[in-house]
């Protein structure tokens, strides 16, 4: 936790930590032991074999054993694939998220971490994450590359400007927690910091209920949907229905002209906003103007939110 | 290959003056063509910028003593640590053994006269210095804050300082690695001595030549992706600027396509030099010659296929990151291999620790550490959680200072009497060796335990609970620095008093070593004929087959 | 037609070489091996290209519709051509016809003059039209995915941009060879450097060759 004084090893918050604490350990005694072993076979020899002594057999062998060559290749080779199975296990699991877990969104920019719950309950640089239960955080830069960094859950991913970034965690200590941003980004990078704040269940939903009355990211969406009148092409409402519908758009198959298809994802989505031909849907025409300059990411995140609200999973 | 010598008619004459005395103006020096000058001038030249280096780090160190930004301001920070990181890299590290041991030793190694290209290489320096005085300016002028990795969109966009001009410093200084390497690479194939087969070469000309690869192969995708930076930021183009659809993760690519196998420029000529070493202070051949020769190949050849190790946490996709992740422990192995090839050297050996041995073996043991640290970077997982904090710092640190500069140490002091036609001072040069060690320890490891507590790299403040650690290692720092001071001193001074040197001081294997201490400018009085293989200890020491020192 | 006879001029080989077949033979691989960094060089761009494009090849290829397919041909002919005369005047040069050389080594030149002479009059027409977005130049495309036809143009003037310079250093190169050859006649060794010019000379023409089609070629007409 912040302010706990001197450690020498990170505290294990997530359920992902102590996995990865595991795999670290034991690369540390893999380490350690070749480490002495070298050393100690280095002083060793050093001692043996030094040029005042005399009396130390020094018959030349053959000068090269193939046996000694291969087996220390082939040894070091099945430990470096062990290792790489297990590391890459964990880092698959790392980066998907259990289904239903709880989305929070996050927008970066130099150098502040914005935050906003499911329930559209902001906040700046500190973010509130209940005890036990997955929590999805998608990401997306304003300006440069950052990189959301919170040790005890020994969860990292860059946030990029123009493309979501996605990763999770579940909490499995209550307290509070180093967030940081690992992707230096400019004069303040160092101090684009805040922390995680775990609390229990009931305690979080309390706390998200408080706060200023605020509404989630989809009821804003839907507004914004209304105002930029997105209905007026792309709802079945429309005269004549210009756009393709985006009722059940969201996390579907899309046909694009010529035959490829392409997921409806967040991505997605968001390029359609801003870039509307880069990727005409079949059987419509590019005549859709382009958002870029109009909505901001959180605006874009709100928009994203009402769509993906439409869809029936 | 070289047709039978018919230049023993040019040079057939005892040669009266060594390199060093034929001619003494400044001009003699500036227009020299001569191989051996041209690693003095760039051994000056990387002192002075080791220096600059040097001093950004201490201030870096001495500010990181205390969690708030006491010493200066953060954006002076910023440009300090990525002075450090340029300079280092680029001014240092890339140049070190190449440019000063490559260049003096290689001809000699060979039995060649100079280089394949003399006025090449004369204006590899100078192109060196050209890029380098690019980059003092920009530093004088206000500093870059990028990092030393200048990512996208940051230094293509949002940066407002030098970056156009340090990223021209280091696009021309890349000329000077390429016609190196190009140099290098053309010489041992077409310049070697008559019965120098390939598998009588020294192992140092193995590593030379690896490197070589790297350098000709890796610094142009380094030049591009500075080019295309800066052509961002000149002509507005957006290759790497999402709001033109330009993506920035493009430049993370490109970049380390280049900067990752640059890393392997930075070791493969330490490797070759402790392949000199080791067997020079045993007295007999390096165990499993072939093998770790080869193993310099299978490096340059694996280094260039595991760039994206560094973007695992990016975005790049999870099945790059496996092909990534199993390409970094396969280049790995050869690394090993020499390790252990190494301490298997020390095996049945006459062993004294004069100063290059000291160097040599405390490179092995922080090349080893710092390379195991190279699993545990590998390792995805692991990786997620070490990107970007000071367990990478710590990690490259082993073994571009334990390993690179130590190398690049053991080297100078080795050939130092061949180079200067003197001796250094053997009991400070070893006090000297020792210090750097437990320094060098003491500045860097608390930094792995301060990166898996999650400190991250490049911050000014932190947070108080990891100040006990960075004290360490400031403190190792002012020892470290202190070390390196004793050397400077030194060595200098052994060109004025030190001991005359003979022609081969260590009674060690190798061309080089069969002319004078220094050599003549056209290094043989007569082409020399090899009917030796290398490192022929035995036949030097006398020794019979059936065993015992005499 | 006049023979030069034997060169009576002290001997080129340089002094660190044994004899001159070693010189030569270095002196090519060093070419060979710098060229190997030019394709690493321009390996970079072309990587941009290719991922670009495939992000959206129909706006790739409708901004490659704008480019002058005509002035582009006669450029690749004129480009190819001078690929020959190199080749011819690395020939005279190897027979010691200093005059035939001469000749070769000006038309090359006046070939790669009249190449860099239509590439500006293509860039002049694109500033012009609103289709270089450059420096903050307006950039009109009245089609789809703007974003992405700029991009193309953005790399059309890289590629296009940082393949003149390779021929504008090559012409130096060349013009340094013409007047060597003209003041002092030929020495004894000068096939080499116009051999080793040519390989450089050659290379360009190559990535030309790589460069038209991926430009030029792609639009649908």
């Amino acid at each position: 936790m912040i302010d706990d004084g001197f450690r020498l090893l990170p505290e294990q918050a997530s359920t992902h930590a102590p996995r990865v604490d595991l795999l670290y350990f034991f690369l540390l005694g893999l380490a350690v032991f070749f480490t002495v072993l070298i050393a100690a076979l280095i002083i060793y020899f050093s001692i043996k074999y030094r040029s005042s002594n005399r009396r130390v057999d020094r018959t030349p062998g053959s000068g090269h054993a193939l046996v000694l060559e291969i087996a220390w290749m082939v040894i070091p080779f099945l430990i470096s694939m062990t290792i790489f199975g297990w590391g890459a296990t964990l880092y698959f699991s790392a980066f998907r998220p259990p289904a239903g877990a709880m989305e929070v969104r996050v927008v970066a920019k130099q150098w502040m971490w914005k935050f906003q719950h499911p329930n559209g309950r902001r906040e700046i640089n500190t973010l509130h994450a209940p005890l036990g239960q997955p929590v999805k955080l998608t990401m997306i830069s304003e300006d440069v590359i950052h990189s959301l960094f919170v040790p005890a859950f020994r969860v990292k991913r860059d946030v990029l400007p123009g493309s979501y970034a996605t990763c999770w965690f579940e909490a499995t200590r209550t307290g509070k927690f180093h967030l940081f941003c690992a992707e230096y980004c400019g004069t303040n990078h160092s101090r684009m910091t805040g922390c995680v704040v775990v609390m229990e269940p009931a305690e979080y939903e309390a706390w998200l209920g408080g706060g200023l009355a605020n509404e989630s990211p989809a009821v804003a969406g839907k507004r914004l949907f209304e105002e930029l009148r997105c209905a007026s092409c792309h709802m079945p409402e429309a005269d004549p229905v210009r756009g393709p519908p985006l009722q059940n758009v969201y996390g579907h198959e899309v046909i694009l002209k010529g035959g490829p298809t392409v997921t409806a994802d967040e991505n997605y989505l968001r390029e359609s906003i801003l870039r509307p031909g880069a990727k005409i849907v079949q059987g419509y025409e590019p005549i859709m103007p382009s958002f870029d300059g109009q909505v901001d990411e959180e605006q874009l995140i709100q928009l994203i939110s009402y769509i993906k609200s439409l869809a029936t999973p | 290959m070289p047709s039978p010598s018919t230049a023993g008619a040019v040079s057939n004459r005892t040669p009266k003056r060594d390199y060093l005395s034929a001619g003494y103006t400044v001009r003699s020096w500036l227009l020299t063509t001569d191989h051996k000058r041209i690693a003095i001038l760039y051994l000056l030249s990387i002192t002075l910028f080791f220096v600059i280096g040097g001093l950004a780090a201490t201030v870096v160190r001495l500010d990181l003593m205390t969690p708030q930004a006491d010493l200066v301001e953060t954006e002076t920070f910023n440009k300090l640590f990525t002075a450090h990181g340029v300079i280092m890299v680029f001014f240092f590290l890339i140049p070190s053994i190449p440019a000063v041991l490559g260049n003096f030793i290689v001809p000699l190694m060979l039995g060649a006269r100079d280089l394949a290209f003399p006025r090449l290489n004369l204006l590899s320096w100078y192109v060196y210095v050209l890029g380098g005085l690019f980059t003092v300016y920009a530093l004088l002028a206000g500093g870059v804050d990028t990092g030393w990795t200048f990512y996208a969109p940051y230094s293509s966009t949002y940066s407002n300082t030098y970056v156009m001009a340090t990223a021209v410093g280091i696009f021309i200084t890349g000329f000077s690695s390429i016609l190196t390497g190009l140099n290098f690479i053309v010489t041992i194939h077409k310049m070697r001595a008559p019965g120098l087969t390939w598998f009588r070469l020294p192992l140092f000309i193995w590593s030379i030549y690896a490197t070589s690869i790297i350098m000709v192969l890796g610094t142009p995708v380094l030049a591009i992706s500075l080019f295309l930076v800066g052509m961002e930021r000149l002509l507005g183009i957006g290759i790497f600027d999402p709001r033109l659809g330009g993506d920035p993760i493009l430049f993370q690519h490109l970049f380390w396509f280049y900067s990752h196998p640059a890393v392997y420029i930075m070791i493969l000529p330490s490797m070759g030099v402790v392949s000199e070493i080791i067997p020079c202070f045993c007295r007999k051949r390096p165990f499993g010659y072939s093998f770790i020769g080869f193993s310099s190949f299978a490096i340059a050849v694996f280094s260039f296929l595991v760039w994206g190790h560094h973007l695992f946490v990016s975005g790049q996709s999870i099945y790059a990151g496996m092909v990534f992740s199993i390409l970094s422990y396969l280049v790995a192995i050869p690394s090993a291999v020499k390790v252990f090839n190494w301490t298997a050297s020390l095996h049945k050996g006459s062993i004294s620790f004069e100063t290059p041995m000291l160097y040599a073996l405390g490179f092995v043991g922080l090349f080893t550490m710092g390379g195991l640290t190279g699993l545990f970077v590998a390792a995805l997982a692991v990786d997620v959680h070490v990107h970007d904090t000071y367990f990478i710092v710590a990690h490259f640190h082993y073994i571009m200072v334990g390993g690179a500069v130590m190398g690049y140490l053991g080297g100078i002091h080795f050939w130092w009497p061949k180079m200067t036609g003197r001796l250094y001072p053997e009991g400070w040069a070893r006090f000297s060796a020792i210090l750097i060690f437990v320094g060098f320890n003491l500045t860097f490891f608390p930094q792995y335990i301060l990166g898996y507590l999650g400190m991250p790299r490049r911050y000014h403040v932190y947070p108080e609970e990891f100040q006990v650690l960075n004290v360490m290692s400031s403190a190792g720092a002012s020892i470290l620095g202190l070390g390196y001071f004793f050397p400077l001193t030194y060595l200098i001074w052994s060109l004025m008093y030190g001991k005359i040197a003979s022609p081969n001081p260590w009674r060690a294997a190798g061309l080089e070593w069969q002319t004078t201490s220094p050599p003549p400018t056209d290094n043989f009085a007569e082409t020399p004929v090899v009917v030796d293989e290398a490192y022929d200890y035995q036949h030097i020491d006398g020794v019979s087959p059936a065993g015992g020192a005499t | 037609m006049r023979i030069e006879t034997a060169p009576r001029a002290p001997s080129p080989l340089a002094h660190h070489f044994d004899d001159i077949q070693q010189q030569h033979e270095a002196g090519e691989l060093g070419m060979w091996l710098f060229l190997c960094t030019e394709i690493m060089f321009f390996g970079g761009l072309f990587l941009a290209y290719t991922i670009y494009r495939t992000q959206d090849e129909a706006a790739f290829a409708a901004a490659s519709h704008e480019l002058d397919l005509f002035w582009g041909t006669v450029n690749t002919a004129v480009l190819l051509t001078s690929s020959l005369t190199m080749a011819l005047a690395a020939h005279a040069a190897e027979s010691f016809q200093r005059k035939q050389l001469l000749a070769l080594l000006a038309a090359t030149m006046v070939l790669g003059c009249v190449f860099i002479g239509i590439k500006g009059m293509e860039y002049h027409h694109k500033y012009i039209h609103g289709l270089m977005p450059l420096m903050g130049l307006p950039f009109e495309w009245h089609g789809a995915s703007s974003g992405h036809a700029e991009m193309f143009f953005d790399l059309y003037f890289l590629m296009t941009g940082v393949h003149a310079l390779h021929m504008l250093i090559g012409l130096g190169v060349l013009l340094a060879l013409l007047v060597k050859a003209n003041r002092g006649g030929l020495q004894g060794d000068f096939a080499a450097p116009v051999r080793i010019t040519g390989l450089y000379w050659h290379f360009v023409d190559i990535v030309w060759v790589f460069l038209f089609p991926l430009l030029y070629l792609i639009g649908a007409r």
